[in-house]
Formats: C-alpha cells, sequence, structure tokens
C-alpha cells in the first residue's frame, strides 16, 4: 500500500475520545504474552525445555528485582511487598517444581508446563470465598504471563524502557503496568479495549494524557516507531499521517494551548452571569496534595473531597491522627476557604481489603457508603473525631454518601453531636460551627428533599450515582451505558426538586458529579438555580467562562422550556441551539 | 517432631504480606514446616507461599504448626510468635 514517495498510506481508525488533546507521537507497542498464546504441545527434548524453564524463571527474577527496587523508590515498601510476594511465588514448592514435573513426566513443552501450572493455581484463587484472595489470581496470572515470554523467547517491550515521548499503544492498561510509566514521556494512549470509565480513562484525565480507547482491531497494524497522530477529544487516530495531517494537528495543539492560556484569565474571575446570579465554583479531590494549588486553579471552595483514597492506599485502617493530619492540609492548604468532606464512601466498586467485605451479588445496591459506616459505628466515630478536631484549621463541612432515608440522616447526625460533646469533654480545640449535609445520588432521597430540607444544611447531588440509580443503568456495562445520560428528563426533574426545596427552606445545593463540569450542562444549571458547582480542577476555567457570558433570567426560561421535554435527545438539542 | 497450635489474630487473615513473611521467616531454617488447619484438617507447606494463601485463613483460624528437622524447636517457637503477634498488624 505504499505512495510514489515510500511512504505507507495514512489509515484512520476511530475509538473513544476519552481524555482530550491532540497529539503527534511515535507509537509504542506494549504487548506482553498471554497465557493463552501458549500452545499446549508435548516436548521429545524435556533436558532443553528443563533448561528453557529454568533460564526464564532466572530472567523473571532479574526483572522482579528492578521492578522490587524501582517500587519502592517511588511507591514506598509497602507496595514492594507485593511484588516479593511474586518472588516467592516464583521459588514455591507448589509452582515452580509442578512445571517440571509436567515436563519430565508427562513430556509437556515448557510452555504448556507453564501455562497449565499458572491457571490450575490461579484457579485455585479464584475458588476462594474473599473477594481479596480472589484478586491474588491476577498477581499469579502476571506472572505466569512473565515466565511464559522468556519461555517463548518473545522480545517484549517493557514500559519502564520507553525513554523518549512516545503514545503508548495497548490492549489495555492494568495498575501494575501504569506504575512502571515515566509519565514525562507519555503523550497519549490508544488502546484495543476500555471505555470511559476504565482505568485507562481515569488515569489519563487525571494526568491531563490524551487519550483514545477501544480502537478495536483498528490497532492491529500499528508498529513500535509508526508516526501516529491522535485527538482525544473526538477519538480518531491516524495512523502513518500525511504531512498535511501533521500539519492540522499541530495546528490544533497551537490552538488548544492558546485557548488554554486565554481560559487562564478566568481562573481569578468569580462566575457571575450578566445579569448578576452567582455560582460558587468549587473541586472535587482525592488527595490532599490535590488542594495545594487549588486557589490558583480558580477554586473557591472543595466541593468534594472523597476521603476514601486515604483509606484505600493502606493495608490498616488510618488512626485518628493520621486522618487529622490530612484533613487538616486540605483545610490550610484552602486557607479558610470552605472543603465539603464526605465521609467514607466503600463498597461498591471500592473495596478495602482490611475490611474483608462479603462478596455481593448487587454491590451498588449493599454494603456500601453510610450503611456501611452506621453498621460498624467505630469506623465512621473516628473520621468524625478527625474532621471535627481539623475544622479548628480551616471552613470545613460534612457530607454522608448514600443516603436513603431520613433515619440514616438523623443517626449519623447524633453521631457527629456525640462525637462533637465528647472532644469537647477531652477539652480538644474544634470547629464552632461545621455544617452537615448529605449527598442526593440515591432517587428516594430527592423525592424527599423536601423533608430532608428542614433538617441539613446542604445538599450536594452527586450525578453520577444519582443517574445510575434512576435510569436503573450500570455505567460499566457497556452494552447499555448508552443510556446513562444526566440529560434524562427524569433526572432533570429531581435536580430541580432538589434546588427548589433547599431554596424553600433557606439552605443551598450543590453539584459534584461530572454534569457540573459539563459547559453544556451549564446554562440548563443556572436556570435551576445551583448554587454550588464542584468539578475537577481542570474544568474550572471552562465553566466560569460559560457562567460569566450567561444571562440568567434566559437560562430560566430555557430550563422551563427543558422541563417540559420528553427525551434526552431533546433536552441536548436545545442546549445545543441554546449554545450556538 | 514438634508442633504447637496458634491462633490467627490480624484482621486480614493470611493474606500476601503475612503469607509472605511467614514463608521468609519458615526458609531460614532446615527443619520441614508444614501447617495443618484445625476446623478442616486441610494441610500445607509452611515455605509455600501459594499453599498458604490458599487455606483461606482467616482472623481467628486455630493452626497447628509442625517442625521436623535439626531445627525444629527454634523454626516451631520463632513461627508461632510470628503468627502470635498478629504480623505486626491490627
Amino acid at each position: 500500500m505504499d505512495t510514489v514517495r515510500g511512504k505507507p498510506a495514512e489509515i484512520r481508525i476511530g475509538g473513544l475520545g476519552v481524555s482530550e488533546g491532540v497529539r503527534v507521537g511515535k507509537a509504542f507497542v506494549y504487548a506482553p504474552v498471554r497465557l493463552e498464546e501458549a500452545e499446549e504441545t508435548k516436548t521429545d527434548a524435556p533436558d532443553r525445555e528443563i533448561a528453557r524453564l529454568h533460564e526464564a524463571k532466572a530472567r523473571c527474577l532479574q526483572d522482579l528485582e528492578q521492578l522490587i527496587a524501582q517500587t519502592q523508590e517511588k511507591l514506598g515498601e509497602e507496595k514492594a511487598v507485593i511484588l516479593k510476594g511474586q518472588v516467592s511465588m516464583l521459588n514455591d514448592p507448589v509452582f515452580f517444581p509442578p512445571m517440571e514435573q509436567l515436563i519430565r513426566q508427562e513430556q509437556w513443552s515448557a510452555a504448556a508446563a507453564v501455562r497449565k501450572v499458572t491457571e490450575r493455581t490461579a484457579g485455585l484463587f479464584e475458588s476462594m470465598p474473599v473477594e481479596y484472595m480472589r484478586e491474588r489470581a491476577a498477581d499469579v496470572r502476571d506472572i505466569g504471563g512473565r515466565m511464559l515470554t522468556y519461555v517463548i523467547g518473545r522480545e517484549v517491550s517493557r514500559l519502564s524502557d520507553i525513554r523518549e515521548e512516545t503514545i503508548i499503544v495497548a490492549d489495555d492498561l492494568t495498575p501494575s503496568d501504569t506504575v512502571q510509566l515515566d509519565r514525562r514521556f507519555v503523550l497519549g494512549f490508544v488502546t484495543r479495549i476500555g471505555g470511559k470509565t476504565s482505568h485507562t480513562a481515569i488515569l489519563a484525565n487525571s494526568l491531563g494524557i490524551a487519550a483514545v480507547l477501544g480502537a478495536g482491531s483498528g490497532i492491529d497494524s500499528i508498529r513500535t516507531g509508526d508516526l501516529l497522530v491522535i485527538d482525544g477529544t473526538t477519538g480518531e487516530c491516524v495512523i502513518h499521517p500525511d504531512p498535511s495531517t501533521v500539519e492540522a494537528a499541530r495546528e490544533k495543539m497551537r490552538l488548544q494551548e492558546e485557548s488554554r492560556q486565554q481560559l487562564q484569565a478566568y481562573a481569578n474571575q468569580e462566575a457571575v452571569t450578566v445579569d448578576g446570579f452567582r455560582a460558587e465554583i468549587a473541586a472535587n479531590i482525592g488527595t490532599p496534595e490535590e488542594a495545594a494549588g487549588l486557589p490558583e486553579q480558580g477554586a473557591e471552595a472543595v466541593g468534594l473531597y472523597r476521603t476514601e483514597f486515604l483509606f484505600m492506599s493502606r493495608s490498616a485502617m488510618p488512626d485518628e491522627e493520621t486522618q487529622f493530619q490530612a484533613y487538616k492540609q486540605v483545610a490550610e492548604s484552602m486557607q479558610g476557604r470552605p472543603v465539603i468532606i464526605r465521609t467514607l464512601d466503600i463498597g461498591g466498586d471500592k473495596e478495602l481489603p482490611y475490611l474483608e467485605l462479603p462478596h455481593e451479588l448487587n454491590p451498588f445496591l449493599g454494603y456500601r457508603a453510610i450503611r456501611l459506616c452506621l453498621d460498624r459505628p467505630e469506623l465512621l466515630r473516628t473520621q468524625l473525631r478527625a474532621i471535627l478536631r481539623a475544622g479548628a484549621y480551616g471552613t470545613l463541612k460534612i457530607m454522608f454518601p448514600m443516603i436513603s432515608g431520613l433515619q440514616e440522616w438523623r443517626q449519623a447526625k447524633k453521631m457527629c453531636e456525640e462525637v462533637r460533646a465528647e472532644l469537647h469533654a477531652e477539652g480538644v480545640p474544634i470547629a464552632d460551627k461545621v455544617e452537615l449535609g448529605i449527598m442526593v445520588e440515591i432517587p428516594a432521597a430527592a423525592l424527599q428533599a423536601d423533608r430532608f430540607a428542614r433538617e441539613v444544611d446542604f445538599f450536594s447531588i452527586g450525578t453520577n450515582d444519582l443517574v445510575q440509580y434512576t435510569v436503573a443503568v450500570d455505567r460499566m456495562n457497556e452494552r447499555v451505558s448508552g443510556l446513562y445520560d444526566y440529560f434524562h428528563p427524569a433526572v432533570i426533574r429531581l435536580i430541580k426538586q432538589v434546588i427548589d426545596a433547599s431554596i424553600l427552606h433557606g439552605k443551598w445545593t450543590g453539584m459534584c458529579g461530572s454534569m457540573a463540569g459539563d459547559p453544556l450542562a451549564a446554562p440548563l444549571l443556572v436556570g435551576l438555580g445551583l448554587h454550588e458547582w464542584s468539578m475537577s480542577p481542570s474544568a474550572i476555567r471552562k465553566i466560569k467562562r460559560e457562567i460569566t457570558r450567561l444571562n440568567a433570567a434566559e437560562c430560566r426560561t430555557l430550563a422551563e422550556r427543558i422541563l417540559d421535554m420528553d427525551t434526552a435527545a431533546e433536552v441536548r438539542e436545545a442546549l445545543e441551539a441554546f449554545r450556538a | 517432631m514438634v508442633s504447637k497450635q496458634a491462633t490467627i489474630r490480624n484482621a486480614a487473615g493470611f493474606h500476601i504480606r503475612p503469607a509472605q513473611l511467614f514463608t521468609e521467616q519458615a526458609g531460614k531454617f532446615q527443619s520441614q514446616i508444614n501447617i495443618a488447619v484445625e476446623a478442616n484438617g486441610v494441610r500445607a507447606d509452611g515455605k509455600s507461599i501459594l499453599g498458604l494463601m490458599t487455606l483461606g485463613l482467616q482472623q481467628g483460624s486455630v493452626i497447628t504448626i509442625t517442625a521436623d528437622g535439626p531445627d525444629e524447636s527454634e523454626a516451631l517457637e520463632a513461627l508461632v510468635s510470628l503468627v502470635e503477634s498478629g504480623f505486626g498488624e491490627a
């Protein structure tokens, strides 16, 4: 397919644009060996196969040693112990010796022996009743795959070898793959599988790496070193781009950079519409470190501090002091600006190995968040103590997740009052006033917003779960995720009900789901009277610019029209027309 | 041959870290180490991390550790106290 000049013809493939940005760069194809690639063949030279097996093991141990050193340096001893566990597996009497036996006694090839023993061992873990142990099957497969790589003798490019700017092309990336990445060299990702909520998408977004996921078999023709142009907004990926395509891409990058700089001007502006409606613009964060640069990025508050990462990044429950230090750091970084701390939202898709939660058939409808915390009050009590103490160093507010009824809210509030009295009696300095609110993510809470509004200080609408529970759609399930849309008229009605109830009782409503950071939704949310908007820090400037261009009176008329619509498609169309 | 009972104390049971620490310790001795679960009699080689992990031991599980070899007493004492210490975890 070569053209006259010898350059292969340009090929365009499409995927899902999940992390914006146009990039031009060379491909780095990452293709680790999969167990299924090992053919189940017999050998007539068992000695040679056993020698291969030993050689492979030695090289795996070398790799692991290197990886352990890297991990210790970058992520600490805690994470390194997991890799040391892989070394032990390689040396294990029930792992390596059985491979030798399969070759010696049954004349299997080394590759077949590795596959058989790995699958059998992984199977043992997969049949265990505890989730944490079932997940260890992945470690076993990982180490088996490593062995197989050397047994087969295929040259596999390793992510840790990347030393220049590249676009990584892979089937998918696992968390253990991404540990090895040197982020300075990664321009973008192109993957075969994966959707908007996959691990890779989240990673790409948080690091500002352009990403095209789910490109399917389109990636098959890409070789390491091929020039690529990717567009993380449209999901397009061009292989062997023509010079004109590269030129156009560079022009787009230049424009993006320009508008990024123009947007910067909005960081220090308030989000006020031309007729004076003021929105408070806040940021969502997951770690105390993220709070540091927020005031410069234009955040007037933290609308959602997800505390679960503090609990997930360790092997045992963080004690009160550890939590206190983290919350205090956030409070101080925000220099008196409000910070809403969400109490532990664990369960569902987020697990804590040390809690040993039973496996559930329906985790999103199960034992999670406030349900778990009220059932194990010590968990919540410790967290509340840490928050109230940290409250002395800034303006902290507390929000309870997954509230489905008034009894849960009252129980949580009561516990908060008890903890406050306890700390007071101990003579520990605490904040005078800490506002308490609930997260509205279950339709039941939205429908009873009028009752809640009498008792809570504020609402924060979590659109991600609210849409999931209202439309009954699992956003991870790619076959139905098309139904997942916050412009569904039923969702909009619920949002209106919540905002109206809060205004009626002199309270306020915020929103911390991804809808708040979508410029298309901004006129609707202004029209509905949303007070506080919390989003990923990268969206703040764009939303501020959007709001300053709006007229709230026009937005209210638009919102009224939208409330009368039948489908999400009509809503989108109206919003797009309004924007044009 | 000597043996003694021990109870798993740490909340998360025999996950990868404790199993790693146990096999590391067991590997320092020449003696053969065996573990038997009280509740169901299932056994595993004390020097096998995979064997230990797949026993499915949880907090409160009672095990019998057996050591057999030239340094059996020291081995048994070291391993029992490691388990009883909860592997330094809560």
